[in-house]
């Protein structure tokens, strides 16, 4: 067969998305982790003491707050909206600065691609690992809310598999901006997207404080749909829009690693 | 205990003169417009150990990579292992062991834990990872060092456990580029005996150095590259009585190198070759020249008489180190 070829190898239509090599990957990751675990407990805390410090200390001055048609406390309010923040951060870090790590420094990929495993499987594995990692967690944070009271419905059993949608989101969109970055100061410009976001898409207080336009450039981020997913599971208020929240975050993080796929094969196998 | 048997229990049975391991044919690598690899031609039979020689930048690594199915095919036709890069890449990756020029150790892993990684990597029992994972860090002797990290490593330590993490695969193809770069003589000499052995066992080599001795020990037969092509190809003692003469003079005149002496030099042997430090003559009877020069006058520092060898060739063909 003669080949000519410009599209990147190994990707055929099939296999765009990886296969179950991707968990050897994970593995290793499990290997790495299991000597460093203290930097894998502390993620833990973050989102726990936002709760503490923002909700308990607000609690008394801000009073209550609707979500759908129901009056909640203002700590019950923001509890899902740290939820939903600590799974963008908990996916993010593995996604952007260990790959980072990783990707140009360490060049870790570089010796695997000489294994079975593809660019696929690299940021299928990787994709899978920052979504354990967040959605562990998630999965604490939530037993937090439910000790202090601050799930508010049985629909909060799904505010679980949620995290694990946003942390595909967002592992999705991390790696695939990580792969566009040459130094470590471009992730100045990640803190430039995050920092803002997390500040300012409705988790600490509802969209009605702005005004129409900024509703609508609020509501296009990505945090304020995993915001308002978390929120209405948690309250139990059920809408159609909740469909498009996860459908939105499941279209960004399908997009973000088919994109972190090809780049990948073209930065590693010229 | 044979260091084997943690490998492959019998031997590769060698394919009764089967079908070629490597077959290239028009290969081109382009990056760019830049043409690194271009339009070569070999092939290479299972069991054989076959080597790459040239300067920097002639190719060499390009074509390995290619071979390896970490770099898609410019032009031209590939096949490795009876399959296409292209299209099996991931099947033909888990047939192959690589160690390339540059170290691409795990470093968030420890020695040990790199091995029983890389393994895992090739969907192998963790029991036999770490039965072969002992066997090699005892042959690269970093058997004390197994828990350290990988940044604690010195140089030489890190190219020993990067061979060493090739061969956890008990591959059927052995790809080394450049492997015994920054090792010491012993650990040279105990890659060397290892190549040896698993050559016997059927396993194919393809090798890439800068040390001519090397290539002359390890290769059944050689391509010379240079600027992406082939310059020569064959077995390191035919390409010698090929491209280069039976013996070689070379003169050192040092410091006081008279002006004009090259010119005298010039038409004294079969070839004459002037390196910034000496002069080399390439003839049958290399006493008989060397007798020439002292008749003309010459007093040269220091003199020797030598068998060709592969330098030579590489000389001759690639002119890389010539003064013009
Ligand atoms: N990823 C790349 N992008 C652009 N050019 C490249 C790339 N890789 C190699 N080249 C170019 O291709 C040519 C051949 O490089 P290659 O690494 O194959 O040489 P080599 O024979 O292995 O040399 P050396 O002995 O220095 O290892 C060089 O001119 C090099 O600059
Ligand atoms: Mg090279």
């Amino acid at each position: 067969m003669t080949a000519t070829v410009t599209t990147p190898l190994r990707i055929t239509p099939l296999s765009i998305l990886g296969s179950r090599r991707a968990l050897r990957l994970i593995e290793r990751n499990i290997y790495v982790y299991r000597r460093s675990w203290i930097i894998f407990v502390s993620g833990f805390f973050e989102p726990f003491f936002y709760l503490l410090s923002i909700g308990v200390g607000l609690n008394k001055l801000v009073g209550a707050l609707h979500i759908g048609n129901r009056l909640v406390a203002y700590t019950a309010y923001v509890a899902p909206g740290l939820l939903a923040s600590s799974a963008m951060n908990g996916a993010l870090f593995d996604a952007t600065f260990n790959m980072f790590f990783r990707l140009k420094i360490a060049k870790t990929y570089d010796a695997i691609l000489s294994t079975p495993l593809g660019p696929n499987d690299v940021a299928l594995g990787e994709l899978g690992w920052s979504l354990i990692r967040g959605s562990t967690y998630s999965g604490v944070f939530i037993v937090v809310m439910a000790l202090f009271g601050y799930v508010l419905s049985p629909w909060a059993i799904l505010c679980l598999p949620a995290a694990v949608l946003i942390g595909f989101a967002f592992a999705g969109v991390g790696l695939a901006a990580t792969s566009f970055m040459r130094t470590w100061q471009d992730f100045d410009k990640v803190s430039l997207a995050i920092i803002p976001m997390f500040l300012f898409s409705a988790t600490f207080y509802p969209l009605s404080v702005y005004p129409g336009w900024l509703q609508l450039v609020v509501r296009a981020t990505p945090l304020y749909q995993a915001v308002a997913l978390e929120r209405g599971l948690d309250a139990g208020a059920l809408s159609a829009s909740l469909v498009g929240h996860a459908a939105y975050l499941a279209v960004l993080g399908l997009a973000g690693l088919v994109v972190t796929s090809r780049r990948l094969a073209r930065l590693l196998l010229p | 205990m044979d260091p084997s048997d943690a490998f492959g229990a019998t031997s590769r049975v060698p394919a009764a003169d089967g079908e070629p391991l490597v077959v290239a044919s028009g290969l081109v690598k382009r990056f760019g417009e830049f043409v690194a690899v271009d339009g070569v031609d070999f092939s290479i039979g299972r069991g054989e150990s076959y080597g790459f020689l040239g300067p920097n930048g002639a190719g060499k690594t390009s074509t390995m990579r290619m071979i390896a199915c970490m770099s898609p095919v410019s032009a031209g036709t590939l096949r490795v292992l009876g399959r296409d890069p292209d299209r099996d890449g991931p099947e033909i990756r888990s047939r192959i062991g690589v160690v390339p020029q540059e170290d691409t150790l795990d470093l968030e892993l420890t020695v040990l834990d790199n091995l029983l990684v890389y393994g895992r990597y090739f969907d192998l029992p963790r029991r036999v990872i770490r039965e072969r994972a002992e066997e090699l860090l005892d042959f690269v002797q970093l058997t004390e060092r197994a828990r350290d990290r990988v940044e604690s490593l010195s140089g030489g330590m890190k190219r020993r456990l990067t061979i060493a993490r090739s061969l956890v695969s008990d591959p059927e193809l052995l790809i080394l580029d450049e492997p015994t770069t920054g090792l010491d003589p012993q650990a040279r000499h105990l890659l060397w005996d290892r190549l040896y052995r698993l050559r016997r066992r059927g396993v194919t080599l393809v090798i890439t150095t800068h040390y001519m001795d090397e290539a002359e020990q390890l290769c059944e037969r050689l391509a010379v590259m240079d600027r992406g092509r082939f310059a020569a190809e064959g077995a390191p003692r035919d390409l010698i009585a090929k491209y280069s003469t039976r013996e070689v003079v070379e003169l050192r005149f040092g410091a006081t190198e008279p002006a004009g002496v090259a010119a005298a030099l010039e038409g004294l042997a079969q070839r004459r070759e002037v390196l910034p430090d000496r002069v080399l003559l390439y003839s049958d009877d290399g006493d008989a020249t060397l007798g020439e020069v002292h008749r003309l006058g010459l007093t040269p520092e220091s003199t020797l008489v030598r068998r060709s060898s592969l330098e030579d060739v590489f000389l001759h063909l690639t002119g890389r180190t010539l003064v013009e």
